[in-house]
């Protein structure tokens, strides 16, 4: 058995003092990306090593929320794969409609990219007003940018075409204004939105959700970890509910998978089994 | 983790795959990992154009799939590709490397962690840096590294880079590479 690399002991020693001293677990995620995040994160934070990351972490308890921020998920974009937003329009929210009040989990909201998505997608189909959104992340660095819809715009072109072809019906700078090199969306598309910080790790059911949106993060995750959360999602959600996952996960090691039916496989949305407890 | 191929290319890339991997031999005894970065939303059909002059099936790399010896793995488009150590594929949406997601290089760093010395990385035409940094870690763990000579190359910048950065225990033509795969990994004849 060949010897573990330093740097492997030292991501390792890192995992384990932010459990002891922080509270925080790690231990179930996927271990590539994790090393990659936190070697990206001692260079970051100008240290030459990990265990010289680890030091400060168990001294400067200033230092957890940056390092939490870190390690998580910050990537998204407006209507990321338009096909799943029209996915949504056109196949879900039509069922969501029956119900005279819905509810939404956003599970690992990040930066908010696609809780501002879905809210345009249900003003649009008249059905904000009684739609609760409850957009959830462990990083509260995280929820503060995405409670503040403030978005480079640079990126506005990119939006504005998934937008279009998402198959939504206006112009998605009529939910922004511009101001310099920034975008700041309308302050009443948050009107029916909770951010709250959650994790998915710990965490338990707080919601009887209609649909649980929640791509590329389980991803991140081993398939003991992927599976915990498939049962919390289950559990939170309605009989009948939705879940729509990323576009190129795979449940299929998963035993909590068989408690969902795909409705439409390619763009990754379920529905919670009749049968399923 | 098995013994294992990775190969990244860039501008010019689909036309040096389909010359590689119309070389490789009908039993090449290792899975091959690829990461290009194409641009196209779905790469359905960018498999199955490789798969035309490919010696070995070509499939969209799944995540949480095992890597499987004989199979020509693609990196999905949008994601970054890595390997776990226990030879199964993980995908990540984190920001882009040298611009790129898939970048070249989180896909070779991950594979150097999880083969070590039991790793071929393969750097071919391409117009930026990608692959460079992942390479010189592959070498540092004992792997090997294969670069096409940039003079030979559609887009010279990606392997010169790999070279500059991380040197190369190949330096070949396009045209040699399938055939110095083929030599490294298959079984040697007996006298």
């Amino acid at each position: 058995m060949a010897r573990p690399e330093i740097e492997d002991v030292e991501v390792d020693l890192f995992m384990r003092a932010l459990q002891l001293r922080h509270g925080y677990d790690f231990s179930r995620y996927a271990p590539a990306s994790f090393k990659r995040r936190v070697l990206n994160l001692a260079a970051s934070a100008g240290c030459r090593t990990v265990i010289e990351l680890t030091d400060r972490l168990l001294r400067e308890d200033a230092l957890v929320p940056q390092v939490i921020a870190g390690l998580s998920v910050p990537v998204s974009e407006m209507f990321r794969n338009p096909s799943v937003f029209r996915t949504l329009r056109e196949e879900v929210l039509p069922v969501l409609a029956s119900y005279p009040v819905i509810n939404i989990w956003q599970a690992g909201c990040a930066f908010g990219q696609e809780v501002y998505s879905l809210a345009i997608l249900l003003e649009e189909a008249g059905l904000y007003d009684r739609s609760q959104i409850f957009a959830t992340d462990f990083s509260d660095a995280a929820l503060i940018r995405a409670q503040e819809g403030i978005f480079p715009a640079r990126d506005a072109r990119l939006y504005s075409e998934n937008y279009l072809a998402a198959g939504c019906q206006r112009s998605l700078a009529d939910y922004y204004h511009a101001r310099y090199d920034f975008m700041k969306f309308d302050e009443r598309l948050k009107r029916n939105v909770t951010f709250a910080n959650h994790n998915l790790v710990c965490d338990g059911v707080f919601c009887e959700a209609h649909l649980i949106l929640c791509r590329n993060v389980l991803i991140y995750f081993t398939n003991e970890l992927q599976d915990h959360v498939l049962s919390l999602f289950r559990d939170s959600l309605v009989r009948n509910g939705f879940l729509c996952l990323g576009n190129r996960e795979n449940i299929g090691f998963a035993s909590a998978a068989r408690d969902f039916t795909p409705v439409n496989a390619r763009e990754r949305i379920f529905r919670k089994s009749a049968e399923a407890a | 983790m098995a013994p294992t191929v990775v190969m990244g290319c860039s501008a010019g890339g689909m036309s040096a795959l389909r010359t590689v991997l119309g070389g490789l031999d009908k039993g090449f005894p290792r899975p091959v990992v690829v990461v290009c970065h194409t641009g196209s939303e779905d790469i359905t059909t960018f498999c199955e154009l490789l798969e035309t002059t490919s010696t070995l099936p070509v499939r969209e790399a799944r995540e949480r799939q095992s890597v499987t010896t004989g199979v020509v793995h693609v990196a999905p488009s949008g994601y970054h590709l890595l390997l776990e150590g226990d030879g199964r594929f993980a995908l990540s949406v984190d920001e882009r490397v040298s611009f790129a997601r898939p970048a070249i290089d989180v896909l070779f760093e991950s594979a150097a962690s999880a083969c070590g010395s039991d790793l071929i990385g393969v750097v071919m035409t391409g117009a930026n840096y990608d692959g460079a940094a992942g390479l010189r870690t592959i070498r540092r763990r004992g792997g090997l590294a294969i670069v096409q000579t940039p003079a030979d190359a559609h887009a010279p910048s990606m392997p010169q880079a790999a070279l500059d950065v991380a040197g190369a225990d190949y330096c070949v033509p396009l045209g040699e590479i399938a055939s110095v795969l083929n030599q490294l990994c298959l079984p040697k004849a007996r006298p």
